[in-house]
């Protein structure tokens, strides 16, 4: 091989390195546009929580038609109890340490959903316990 | 503890809830999902104590001592017949905590992981004012509801001129505020909004009459689901929004099932009025020229003896006179006669859904001798007596023919189809829907004025229950 064709080659093949090199570095950029994309678009928690939602409606729907009409006051004695589950965002306002306008907004809460959880939790209980079969 | 692992648990917790639902499509299943139900809240309210930013354990142990002992206390003294104002109180503690949890999220919203104040997501903050609009409703309508029930304020319909326009106008500035909320995120903002939902609720509620509660009462069950939804959705919660889903959708299925009863739309519900300005022109003509056979004790006494078969159709006025005790004696010793003796509810008998099932289980009545409307319906013609006690609407066959009644086209007990009727009512006056019962004056009609319980007590005492 003589050296100018040598050198002409090598000459192609720098050309060809710093062109992969180029294209390599739009890659790069564009994986890291479409990493950063994908952290502002993916799945928002509103979306997500919204197909709980949805999913729970129709699970709700189906489970309380199947409720016999005899058990209707203890299923809303129970759903009231079931409901102040929302205790357990007031235990994250009543729960930090020191003392604010929303640990007393927390506390209260958490009274409250006490309240219901005991008692609706409690009637609940003395109305199925009335209900019995003929013993004769 | 992982915040993956708290958010299984709370999944653990939600499937514990569906499963208290499920438990009660049968009275032999139904303890069983009480227990479920139970064990998710355990599991709940567990699983946030052991989240790192709860860490002051002294509040929140006094709260819940407080108001356990308050929530024990009453279940455990209420009276079954004051059932209905029960849980109309417990519905308005549920909308009351949720606006104290936005509250607390309006303030600290770093708790959350919704922002710092001042600067809260907007999303956030419109799912917070939807949950905080829904609870104050919720809050202010359970307490106009409670204090119907419980008599504290009349029952009637309370109308007044303006209240559509007016309540709407209202409805337009909580969206309003809404949206002031979500722009300026200033705290006037948030309480004006509380302020407006509070005078909603009661508006809301004020005008719908007594009988209309059981459409009331499973309304507001199916807004404070809602409540808890919209405060699940802020506080990004799985837990709250799938167990406010199911709340929500119970109540709503309830409120349909008790509008379908009475044939009119949940809109003319809530609209309200009704029963109070129809009672003059629809009951006054029928009267006049007919005449009302009304009987004595004796006399009911000795026709049950000789009846082979029995239908007892209870309504509200069971409930005021506490009458189920006496009403059981009487139809025990029907029994011990020979006859065969069933209930029959009619869907929205009572003050809530269901609230004659639980009296009658209340007095030791075996619930497979109770049976709904669609189940007996077609046995009244093969049946000797009829025993209404409380009820009227609910029998009055006007519903089936006469097209021009407020009632027409509200499904009926057949009760006129039994060879005879018994009519235990302390009056002549006519039922909540303001509308004369023809079935008072049929031939094979007897009145028995008086009150539910002791009419029961001196059916029961000439029978020979005396000795």
């Amino acid at each position: 091989m003589d050296p100018t064709t040598f050198q002409s080659n090598a000459g192609a093949l720098a050309k060809s390195a710093r062109d992969l090199a180029g294209q390599a570095d739009v890659l790069a950029a564009q994986a890291g546009a479409l990493a950063k994309a994908q952290a502002v678009s993916g799945i928002d928690p509103l979306v997500f929580g919204l197909s709980v939602f949805v999913l729970a409606c129709f699970v709700g729907y189906y489970v309380v038609w199947r409720v016999t009409p005899a058990l209707h006051s203890p299923l809303m004695s129970v759903t009231n109890a079931v409901s102040s589950v929302i205790i357990v965002g007031a235990l994250i306002a009543a729960g930090p340490a020191g003392f604010n306008f929303s640990k007393v907004m927390g506390f209260l809460a958490v009274t409250l959903a006490s309240v219901n959880i005991f008692g609706g939790f409690i009637v609940t209980q003395r109305m199925l316990q009335m209900f019995k079969k003929k013993t004769k | 503890m992982t915040e993956n692992l708290s958010a299984l648990l709370y999944l653990v917790a939600a499937v514990c809830f569906i499963m208290a639902l499920r438990g009660l499509s049968s009275p032999v299943t139904a303890r069983g999902g009480n227990m479920y139900g139970i064990a998710g809240m355990v599991i709940a309210i567990g699983t946030t104590l052991a989240s790192p930013g709860v860490v002051s354990y002294w509040v929140i142990i006094l709260g819940i001592l407080i108001g356990g002992a308050i929530g024990t206390v009453i279940a455990l003294r209420i009276q079954m017949t004051a059932l209905p104002q029960l849980v109309a109180a417990f519905h308005s503690l549920v909308g009351l905590a949720a606006v104290f949890v936005a509250a607390a999220a309006f303030y600290l919203p770093e708790a959350y992981g919704i922002g710092v104040a001042g600067n809260i997501k907007t999303a956030s903050l419109i799912e917070m004012g939807l949950g905080v609009a829904i609870g104050a409703i919720t809050f202010t309508g359970s307490i106009v509801a409670f204090a119907k029930l419980q008599a504290l304020i009349t029952g009637k319909p309370l109308v007044f001129t303006m209240q559509h326009p007016l309540n709407a106008a209202i409805g337009v500035a909580i969206v309003l505020a809404i949206v002031w909320l979500c722009v300026g995120q200033s705290a006037a903002a948030f309480w004006v909004l509380v302020i407006l939902s509070l005078a909603l609720g009661f508006l809301l509620i004020l005008p719908i009459g007594g009988a209309d509660m059981p459409v009331v009462i499973s309304m507001l069950n199916s807004y404070s689901g809602w409540a808890a939804a919209g405060i699940g959705f802020t506080l990004n919660n799985g837990l709250l929004i799938v167990t406010g889903a199911l709340v929500g959708a119970s109540g709503a299925i309830l409120s349909y099932i008790m509008c379908k009863g009475m044939n009119r739309s949940i809109f003319n519900v809530i609209l309200g009025g009704f029963g109070g300005e129809q009672a003059g022109p629809a009951g006054g003509a029928a009267a006049g020229d007919k005449t009302v056979k009304s009987g004595s004790a004796e006399d009911a006494a000795f026709i049950m003896k000789n009846a082979a078969s029995i239908i007892i159709v209870p309504g509200y006025g069971m409930a005021v006179a506490q009458a189920q005790h006496a009403l059981r004696e009487m139809a025990d010793m029907l029994k011990q006669e020979g006859a065969t003796v069933r209930y029959a509810i009619h869907p929205v008998a009572g003050r809530m859904p269901g609230h004659m099932n639980v009296l009658l289980a209340e007095a030791n009545v075996p619930y497979d001798e109770v049976l709904e409307l669609e189940e007996i319906n077609r046995d009244f013609a093969q049946t000797d007596v009829a025993f209404v006690i409380g009820a009227n609407d609910v029998t009055n066959p006007a519903a089936k023919t006469d097209p021009k009644s407020p009632i027409y086209g509200m499904p009926v007990l057949d009760v006129e189809n039994a060879k005879t009727v018994l009519f235990v009512k302390r009056s002549m006056a006519t039922g909540y829907a303001g509308v004369e019962n023809e079935l008072f004056y049929r031939d094979n009609t007897m009145m028995l004025f008086g009150d539910a319980k002791k009419v029961c007590e001196d059916i029961v005492k000439s029978m020979g229950g005396g000795h």
